[in-house]
């Protein structure tokens, strides 16, 4: 068994066909843990919370009640919840918005309750249309039922919730970008310091923004506690966590397993889970995080799903997306796709970014397909030492976003783990994967 | 008389109403003016500007940073078809060159009839059905080079006019409050006093 017993914590109801409609969330002990919250003071939801040591599901893994705890004192205070779901390979929340959006709701409510929110901003990514439609039809059913909207469930505390629709554009998943965004503006990141909306967010009011997964659990640690949350993984990496697996496996998928618990082989091998890879090749390797960062290759593939574990190799769980290649992957292909993606997203405000993402684009695509030299090979490290100081990890920053200094993990990556497959496509003038 | 419809100007009125700031209400009402429209005309940035009370070249300047809003005209259909690393994966590159064929077009552009605008699209949350592609912003996944095919065929003779709205319209569900249902009034949340707690 290489799967634990751990309960599901957000994935509970989407067996069912109807999971998405206010009739099943009711009968499966829908929004009792709002009324259970309503109950305790604001002050004893978030110690709640604060037990649970919930990290930030994002991909930062910021714990969420230590960026409640940082709101600065003021009159008027905003929740936005991030669901702009954009890092490649990353679909979890894409899940949790068209199957369970009345959990994603009552967890709203829970957070706004516990900061005392004066409204609640949901930005769902523009390209989830479906998404968008049932989070707005449950947030129609739920205020109704009295779930949001005035004397919440009857207490005292009211508020409004918004669903926010994006217009397509990765960069507003970064916080500072989409509250720009979501103010009607390009989603430009906005310079640091300030560092977090907590102290100055939207409308320069402070401002907790926390992902969809990360609200997603909110009703379940209120109603058992964050000491039987935090009883769930290892260490920091409490609870259980939303993994995307895809790529070059059998069955890609959402897994909700126990953090810490399950190792990469067992993700990608466990019949339950990504049941082996295609066409029983081999493993060559798998980024652990989403595209941003570095690679791993077969021989770490024993390897936790474990924040601090992923963290102390030299990579990151991020937001959750394991991707996998086998020995029929050409990996310079896919560390200019990678590339690709990261120059077509850049908003464009830094040079490094905005140039770098280009140039390295273009000499991958060169190399990939046979115009390249051998001394690019070389090049291409010294652009990414531009972008990302040392390359080393986590990055050097020169950029007034993380996206930029993104860029060079998969560079970097191909180069150190395969640099003869890279000499390969030089001296023979071809990809010979082609 | 103004170009977008008096529903379509209603609906935005409703949405300034539920942003403390009038501006945050603009890419929301891009998406209503493309749902009347397909795409944003300039017709329609003058009166987006006018009803959130900024310029039209600030609405333009916003509206271009982003790819789903659209300041020339597209397809009644516009396809994304993610090449991004898990589509790339599962033949999306293999996918993208026989839809180009199919279509006779090129991705980015818009075939004669007007019919369809096929686009290469980033990674787009659908990665256990790559690779797959959007129809104006409705999942197809899992796509061989044959369903792509008789997708299109399906298109063309209306067969999934109940599954995909023609391009621009985001979400059919309309909200049913305002928020009146907190206030009593419309007024901004920003002026409410902090509210109390259950006791």
């Amino acid at each position: 068994m290489t799967v634990t017993e751990a309960p599901k914590i957000v994935t509970s109801r989407i067996e069912f066909d109807d999971s998405n409609t206010i009739e099943r969330f009711l009968a499966t002990g829908g929004y009792d843990g709002l009324r259970k919250a309503l109950s305790m003071t604001p002050e004893e939801v978030a110690s709640e919370v604060n037990a649970a040591s919930l990290l930030g599901r994002g991909g930062a893994g910021f714990p969420a009640g230590r960026k409640w705890s940082m709101l600065r004192k003021a009159d008027t205070t905003y929740l936005v919840v991030n669901g702009d779901e954009s890092e490649p390979a990353t679909f979890k929340d894409h899940l949790l918005l068209e199957r369970d959006p009345h959990q994603l709701i009552e967890g709203v409510v829970i957070a706004a309750y516990a900061i005392q929110a004066a409204q609640v901003f949901i930005f769902i990514r523009g390209e989830m249309a479906l998404g968008i439609e049932r989070v707005t039809q449950a947030l129609n059913e739920a205020y109704e039922y009295g779930a949001v909207g005035h004397n919440i469930l009857g207490s005292s505390f009211s508020v409004d919730v918004v669903v926010h629709p994006g217009a397509g554009a990765y960069i507003c998943g970064e916080e500072t970008a989409l509250l720009e965004s979501l103010e009607g503006k390009r989603g430009f990141p906005r310079i640091k310091p300030p560092y977090f909306p907590a102290a100055v967010g939207l409308y320069g009011e402070p401002t907790v923004v926390n992902n969809v997964e990360t609200m997603s659990n909110l009703p379940w640690i209120i109603k058992n506690g964050g000491a039987a949350f935090a009883a769930l993984g290892v260490g920091s990496s409490t609870g259980t966590r939303l993994f995307a697996l895809s790529g070059r496996v059998n069955n890609p998928g959402v897994f909700e397993l126990e953090m810490a618990k399950t190792t990469f082989r067992d993700l990608i091998f466990d019949k339950s889970l990504g049941n082996g890879i295609k066409d029983g090749k081999a493993l060559k390797a798998f980024i652990p995080g989403g595209v941003s960062a570095p690679w791993f290759g077969p021989d770490q593939v024993d390897m936790h799903l474990d924040q601090d574990e992923v963290g102390k190799a030299g990579s990151m769980l991020g937001s959750g997306s394991v991707i996998v290649m086998d020995e029929t992957t050409c990996v310079l292909r896919t560390a200019w796709r990678i590339t690709r993606f990261f120059w077509r997203e850049s908003c464009g405000q830094c040079t490094p970014c905005r140039e770098g993402g280009g140039w390295l684009e273009k000499v991958l695509w060169r190399l990939e397909n046979g115009e390249g030299r051998e001394e690019e090979i070389d090049m291409l490290m010294d652009v990414c030492d531009n972008l990302a100081p040392g390359v080393s990890w986590p990055p050097q920053q020169t950029t007034i976003c993380v996206l930029g200094s993104s860029i060079p993990s998969s560079i970097a990556s191909a180069i150190r783990m395969f640099r003869d497959e890279l000499l390969i496509h030089v001296k023979e003038g071809r990809c010979p994967f082609d | 008389m103004p170009h977008l419809s008096e529903d379509v100007i209603s609906r935005a009125r409703a949405l300034v109403a539920l942003y403390p700031k009038p501006r945050s209400a603009l890419i929301p009402i891009c998406h209503l003016a493309q749902e009347q429209d397909g795409w944003l005309r300039p017709e329609a940035i003058e009166e987006i500007a006018d009803i959130v009370g900024v310029t039209p070249a600030e609405v333009l300047g916003t509206a271009s940073f982003y790819d789903l809003l659209h300041t020339e005209p597209v397809g009644k259909y516009v396809i994304s078809l993610c090449t991004n690393v898990a589509c790339m994966l599962s033949g999306a590159y293999e996918l993208l060159e026989h839809s180009e064929k199919t279509l006779k077009i090129r991705a980015g552009g818009t075939t004669s009839d007007g019919m369809f605008t096929l686009e290469e699209a980033e990674c787009i949350a659908d990665c256990n059905n790559a690779p797959c592609i959007q129809v104006n912003g409705r999942y197809f996944g899992k796509l061989s080079k044959s369903d792509f095919d008789k997708l299109v065929e399906d298109l063309r003779n209306g067969n999934l006019d109940d599954v995909v709205p023609p391009h621009g319209t985001l979400c059919r569900i309309r909200r049913a409050v305002g928020l009146e249902a907190v206030n009593g009034t419309a007024a901004r949340p920003a002026q409410r006093s902090r509210r109390g707690r259950k006791k």
